[in-house]
């Protein structure tokens, strides 16, 4: 197909090839500084990762990160958009306003949370101080960082939901609450029968699309905690940068990176099924 | 009479004088709905403030302990220094934005041109297992990019594009590919395939019907495409960081994350550049605010 075959050899060149590439780096002790030829050593890569205490670390932290992540991000941007949907005047500059941190690279966003979290004189300890409260380093303590990471990421990422979340919500006919307040229905009656049940699937579509990009995170944490205090802050995705870029183990980060994307396969296709159903249904 | 929980939170300040509030408890709970709402975009907007109000302050007071909040002197020192070197002659980073403009520019018409014909076929022909097809395409996007970076990273070491615009640009155009063809094809399914066909019966080929029946309807949805992808380029940081290293070939965004680290951080510079930075996305996101939805979750979710 000749429109169609230059976009797919592009995708094959770029996307396919590179992978398939690290598949077989996955399978070798194959370092990119060493050089030399690469030894074939079946499986050991495969087996030395999912074994490894380092690894299940990193697993454990990048769940806490994607639960408490999504999960704040789930609340806080449903609670805003349902609140907006609520309103008659001003929807389109609140939602516009409500939007501006979703828009950021998360290039700015970490930098900038870095300095309004410093612990000497970000705005927030200053905040915190002028209320009468103690300091708190929040990128320098282990328990505080990871929770400064969520935080970080639901700031930006609360939008998103909101925004999906508020077209829901606007699309919920009109009639169906006329009804249900001939029929006298509670407030809460109306919410948890009508306007839950029909925002739900497009809610989850967002939830999902939230995951997976969560579970990749990568550049947030490289700008605002490097990973640290200690390995604190380590996602899946950090540990695989640092296995190949500082430690120079290619085949390791290799094995590490397939098994990243396999986990990516599944969710992806458990997003697209979905998206699927809901698009046909 | 049933007492929503909202109702039951929004009586709770006024519970003084009970028979007013229930009298107005419509009007009481709509305050305090306002009230929320104007607390939570304080909340949301104060980074973006306090950003832009660092960029504009003297050094002594960005590092002021309490923070100043408004009596500070107001400076455009900073601004001048993301443009222009203490020793005269253009900054590092004004060279680093006029790269971003670059890749992010020639990547955004190339995936454009790639993705637009495809995006047509795949909503025009009957194209063996479309679905697969698509789902791969949009499967392609999902990759974890420090996944990604490594086996691009020894490619590229071999054909020599390592510290080289092409090789952003093409990694760049790889990534719009799919964002392009899944956003267009909805725009393309909303214009009708009829169309084509009365073209054709008029004895026009199938590319001519395209090229001057479609595609000048279709001029608005490729722009809105067009910007989407621009900011992703524009925003990209994880294979600017990794596949570049040189100030002449550095874009943006690695330019701006380097300005850290070191003893001291002039956050004043960063904060500028910071607003240098996302001020054109933030126009961009505007002018396609129609689309946001499509254009955030990659085409997927139309409304």
């Amino acid at each position: 197909m000749a429109f169609i075959s230059p976009a797919m050899l592009l995708l094959l060149a770029m996307s396919v090839f590179p992978l398939l590439w690290a598949l077989y780096l996955s399978f070798t002790d194959y370092s990119a500084t060493r050089g030399g030829p690469a030894n074939f050593i079946g499986f050991g890569n495969y087996t030395a990762i999912l074994t490894s205490a380092q690894v299940h670390t990193r697993a454990l932290t990048t769940l806490i990160y994607v639960v408490g992540a999504v999960g704040l991000q789930t609340v806080l941007g449903f609670g805003i958009a349902y609140l907006i949907s609520r309103r008659t005047h001003g929807r389109g500059v609140l939602t516009t306003l409500f939007l501006v941190p979703m828009m950021l690279s998360p290039v700015v966003v970490g930098l900038f949370w870095r300095f309004m979290l410093d612990a000497q004189f970000g705005v927030v300890n200053s905040m915190l101080g002028s209320v009468g409260l103690g300091q708190v380093e929040w990128l320098t303590r282990q328990r505080t960082a990871l929770l400064s990471l969520i935080v970080v990421d639901t700031w930006q990422w609360t939008p998103f939901i909101m925004l999906i979340a508020l077209a829901g919500l606007t699309a919920v006919p009109k009639y169906l609450y006329e009804a249900a307040s001939i029929d006298r229905a509670s407030e809460w009656f109306r919410f948890r029968t009508i306007t839950l049940p029909l925002v739900w699937p497009l809610l989850l579509i967002a939830v999902m699309f939230r995951a997976i990009e969560a579970f990749r995170l990568f550049d947030l944490v490289y700008i605002l905690t490097n990973g640290g205090p200690g390995v604190s802050t380590e996602t899946l995705s950090f540990h695989i940068y640092k296995v190949a870029f500082l430690g120079f183990n290619t085949g390791t980060a290799s094995a590490y990176g397939i098994l990243m994307v396999l986990v990516v396969i599944v969710l992806t296709q458990f997003y697209l099924r979905y998206l699927n159903k809901l698009k046909e249904g | 009479m049933a007492v929503s929980v909202d109702e039951a939170v929004s009586t709770g300040p006024t519970r003084d004088h009970t028979p007013p509030a229930r009298r107005l408890g419509g009007r009481g709970r709509s305050v305090l709905e306002v009230a929320l709402l104007t607390v939570l975009a304080v909340v949301m907007l104060f980074p973006v403030l306090w950003m832009i109000e660092t960029s504009i302050k003297e050094n002594r007071d960005v590092y002021a302990i309490p923070a100043k909040f408004f009596d500070f002197k107001i400076t455009l020192e900073h601004y001048k220094d993301v443009f222009v070197d203490p020793d005269g002659g253009r900054s590092a980073l004004s060279v680093a934005f006029l790269n971003s403009v670059v890749v992010a520019g020639v990547s955004t018409v190339l995936a454009t041109v790639l993705g637009v014909p495809a995006a047509w076929a795949y909503s025009r022909f009957a194209v063996k297992a479309k679905k697969d097809q698509l789902f791969f395409i949009l499967s392609t996007r999902f990759m974890p990019p420090v996944v990604v970076v490594v086996p691009i990273f020894l490619m590229y070491r071999q054909v020599g594009l390592i510290d080289n615009k092409l090789g952003l640009i093409l990694i760049y155009t790889a990534f719009n590919v799919p964002f392009t063809i899944w956003m267009m094809k909805g725009f393309v399914d909303e214009v009708p395939a009829e169309y084509e066909d009365a073209a054709m019966l008029d004895g026009y080929t199938r590319l001519q019907a395209f090229r001057l029946f479609t595609l000048p309807l279709l001029v608005p949805g490729i722009a809105a495409t067009a910007v989407f992808a621009l900011i992703f380029s524009w925003n990209e940081f994880v294979f600017a960081t990794f596949l570049t290293s040189s100030d002449d070939v550095r874009t943006a965004p690695p330019a701006i994350a380097g300005l850290i680290g070191g003893t001291t951080t002039d956050w004043g510079l960063v904060a500028a550049a910071s607003v240098v930075f996302a001020l054109p996305v933030l126009v961009f996101a505007y002018l396609v605010r129609k689309h946001l939805i499509a254009g955030v979750t990659l085409g997927a979710v139309r409304r």
